[in-house]
C-alpha cells in the first residue's frame, strides 16, 4: 500500500466530485421528507430522466451544451413537479404507506417507460470535449471535471441556500415542513411551495445527473437506481430532514467510496456495499443521523 | 360583516357543532364562551376552512367565503391565531412575523406593523433573531398574537390567547387586545377566561355541547345568572 502524495490528491479530487454530485441528489430527498415525509423513491429515475434529456439535447438539438446543461435540469424540475402532481397529490390525505407505494409505483414505471422511450442499450454520453481535457497541477493529474464539478456545486449550494434562509418562498418551505395548517392560516399556497420543492429537488438530481454523465458516461434506463439509494442513505446519514445533514453526507459517501478502493484495493468489489454498511454503523451511534435533531415540541 | 349561518361541525360522525349562527359587526369586540369540547376552536376552524363543514355558510361583507381555500380566506383578510400557540420553532422571531405578512406586498408597510408588534412586545424585539421555539411558552403566545396582526387582518379571531400564561401576562394580553380594537379592528375572542373576555367583549355567544345557548352584550352576559353559575364561578 504505496501510495504517492499525488496519487492521494487524484484520489481525493475523484472523491469530491463524486460527494459533490451524490450531495446534490441527497437534497432532492431530504426536502421532499422534510416537506412531505415522504421517501421519493423514484428521485433516482428523475436523475436518469435528466442525463437522458441531457443527451438527447445534445444530440438532437443544435442548442450549445453549456446551455443545454442548464435547460435539461429545468426540464427535469418540471417533470419532477408533474410527478408530484399526478402520483402524490391526490393522495394527500391518504395514509403514508399508500404514497410510498405510490412512489416505488412511479419510480418502475420511470424505469420501464425508459426502456420504453429511450431503448434499453446503453447509450454514451457526449461529454463535451473541454470537460475530457486533463490538467496537470505539480505532477497531479487531475481532469477538469473534477474541478468544475466541485466549483458547479458549490455554486448551486449557495444559490440553494439563499433560497431558503433569505426569501420568502424558502421561508414557507421551512414553514410547512413544521406544520402544515399554521402555514396555511398565514396564506401560504401549500400545493405552490410543494410543487416548488419539487422542482428544486428534480433540478437539483439531473445537475448531478449531468456531473455523472460526465464522470461516468453510459447511460442506462436503470442507471438512477444505486445512485438514487445511495443519496438515499447519504440524506439519511446526514439526518433526513436536513439539508446541510444531505450535503455532508454526500460528500462523506463519495468521498468514503473513493478513498476505500484506493487504500484497500482488495476490497473494491464491495465498493457499493461501503454506503449500507457506514449507514449502520452511523445509526447506531447517532439514530437521527449526524445533523438530524430530536424532535421535541414545548407544550 | 362577518356572518356565520347556521354552521354545522362533525368529526367521524359525532356532532360537535350544530347550527350555530355569529354575526359580527364591524370594530367590535365579539366573544365566544364555553366549557372545554363546547366547540369554540371548531368554529374558528369552520369559518378558516381548516375543517370540513356539514352545512353552513360564512359570509363576509356580503362575499360568500364559505368554499374558499384557507390560504384565500386570510387574503380576504380574516386571521386566526390558532389555539395552543403553533409557532413556527425552526423560525426566528422575526421570520415567523415575515410570515404573517406572506400576503401582503406592501413593503413599507410591513416594515412599519413590524414595528407595531415590536412595540406591543418589547419582549419580541429582544429576541428578533432568536429561534422561536427557544422562547417561553408566554413569549410563544406573544409571539402568536403578534403573527396574527401582520396579516394586517381586517378580522381578527385569537384562540385562547391567554392560555398558559401568568396572570400578569394574562392581563397584558387583554390590554393588547383592547389596544389592537382601538386601533380599529374587528376581534373575535375565544377565551376560558370568561370574566374577562366578557368585560372587555361588545357582545358574547355562550356555547354548550355545540350548539349556542345564549348571546347578548358583554356587560349583560356578565350579569345573567347562568352565566355567573356556570362560567365566572359565583354561587347563586
Ligand atoms: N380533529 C378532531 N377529531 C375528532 N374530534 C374532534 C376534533 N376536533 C375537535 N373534536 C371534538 O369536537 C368537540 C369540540 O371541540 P373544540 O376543539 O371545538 O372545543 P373547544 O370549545 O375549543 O374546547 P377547548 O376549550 O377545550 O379548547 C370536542 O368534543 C372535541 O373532542
Ligand atoms: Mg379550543
Amino acid at each position: 500500500m504505496n501510495m504517492s502524495i499525488q496519487e492521494f490528491l487524484q484520489h481525493m479530487a475523484n472523491g469530491i466530485s463524486l460527494g459533490s454530485l451524490y450531495a446534490l441528489i441527497a437534497i432532492g430527498y431530504t426536502m421532499v421528507y422534510g416537506i412531505l415525509r415522504l421517501i421519493n423513491f423514484a428521485h433516482g429515475d428523475i436523475f436518469m430522466l435528466g442525463t437522458y434529456l441531457t443527451f438527447y439535447g445534445i444530440i438532437f438539438t443544435p442548442i450549445p451544451w453549456y446551455i443545454v446543461f442548464i435547460l435539461a435540469p429545468a426540464l427535469t424540475g418540471l417533470l419532477g413537479l408533474v410527478l408530484e402532481r399526478l402520483a402524490y397529490k391526490p393522495l394527500r390525505e391518504s395514509p403514508r404507506i399508500t404514497v410510498l407505494i405510490s412512489a416505488i409505483g412511479a419510480s418502475f414505471l420511470l424505469q420501464n417507460l425508459g426502456i420504453l422511450v429511450f431503448g434499453g442499450r446503453p447509450k454514451a454520453f457526449p461529454t463535451p470535449a473541454i470537460l475530457e481535457k486533463v490538467l496537470n497541477v505539480g505532477g497531479v493529474s487531475i481532469a477538469i471535471v473534477n474541478f468544475v464539478i466541485p466549483i458547479v456545486t458549490v455554486i448551486l449550494l449557495i444559490g440553494l441556500n439563499y433560497v431558503i434562509q433569505k426569501t420568502k418562498t424558502g421561508m414557507a418551505m421551512r414553514a410547512l415542513s413544521k406544520d402544515y395548517e399554521t402555514a396555511s392560516l398565514m396564506g401560504i399556497n401549500i400545493n405552490g411551495i410543494i410543487s416548488i420543492t419539487f422542482f428544486i429537488g428534480s433540478f437539483l438530481a439531473a445537475m448531478g445527473g449531468i456531473m455523472w454523465g460526465v464522470k461516468y458516461p453510459q447511460l442506462m434506463p436503470h442507471m438512477g437506481v444505486l445512485p438514487g439509494l445511495k443519496c438515499f442513505i447519504a440524506a439519511v446519514i446526514g439526518g433526513i430532514g436536513n439539508i446541510t445533514g444531505a450535503v455532508l453526507g454526500g460528500f462523506i459517501l463519495g468521498l468514503g467510496e473513493i478513498l476505500l478502493i484506493a487504500f484497500l484495493p482488495t476490497l473494491t468489489g464491495y465498493r457499493d456495499a461501503f454506503a449500507f454498511i457506514l449507514l449502520i454503523v452511523i445509526l447506531l451511534l447517532k439514530p437521527t443521523g449526524l445533523m438530524g435533531e430530536k424532535i421535541t415540541e414545548k407544550v | 360583516m362577518l356572518k356565520v349561518t347556521n354552521l354545522h361541525v362533525s368529526y367521524g360522525g359525532i356532532k360537535a357543532l350544530r347550527g350555530i349562527n355569529i354575526n359580527i359587526e364591524e370594530n367590535k369586540i365579539v366573544t365566544l364562551i364555553g366549557a372545554n369540547g363546547a366547540g369554540k376552536s371548531s368554529t374558528l376552524r369552520a369559518i378558516m376552512n381548516l375543517v370540513k363543514k356539514d352545512q353552513g355558510r360564512v359570509e363576509y361583507d356580503g362575499e360568500d367565503l364559505t368554499n374558499l381555500k384557507t390560504m384565500d380566506i386570510v387574503k380576504k383578510g380574516i386571521a386566526l391565531s390558532p389555539e395552543g400557540r403553533r409557532v413556527f420553532a425552526n423560525l426566528t422571531v422575526e421570520e415567523n412575523l415575515i410570515l404573517g405578512a406572506y400576503t401582503r406586498e406592501d413593503r413599507g408597510e410591513i416594515k412599519k406593523d413590524m414595528e407595531k408588534v415590536y412595540a406591543l412586545f418589547p419582549r419580541l424585539k429582544e429576541r428578533s433573531w432568536q429561534k422561536a421555539g427557544t422562547l417561553s411558552g408566554g413569549e410563544q403566545q406573544m409571539l402568536a398574537v403578534g403573527r396574527a396582526l401582520m396579516v394586517r387582518p381586517k378580522v381578527l379571531m385569537l384562540d385562547e390567547p391567554s392560555l398558559g400564561l401568568a396572570p400578569l401576562l394574562v392581563k397584558d394580553i387583554f390590554d393588547i387586545i383592547k389596544e389592537i380594537h382601538s386601533q380599529g379592528n374587528t376581534i373575535l375572542l375565544v377565551e376560558q377566561n370568561a370574566k374577562k373576555a366578557l368585560e372587555i367583549a361588545d357582545y358574547g355567544y355562550v356555547l354548550e355541547t355545540g350548539e349556542l345557548v345564549l348571546e347578548g352584550p358583554g356587560q349583560e352576559l356578565l350579569n345573567n345568572e347562568r352565566v355567573k353559575e356556570a362560567y365566572l364561578g359565583e354561587a347563586k
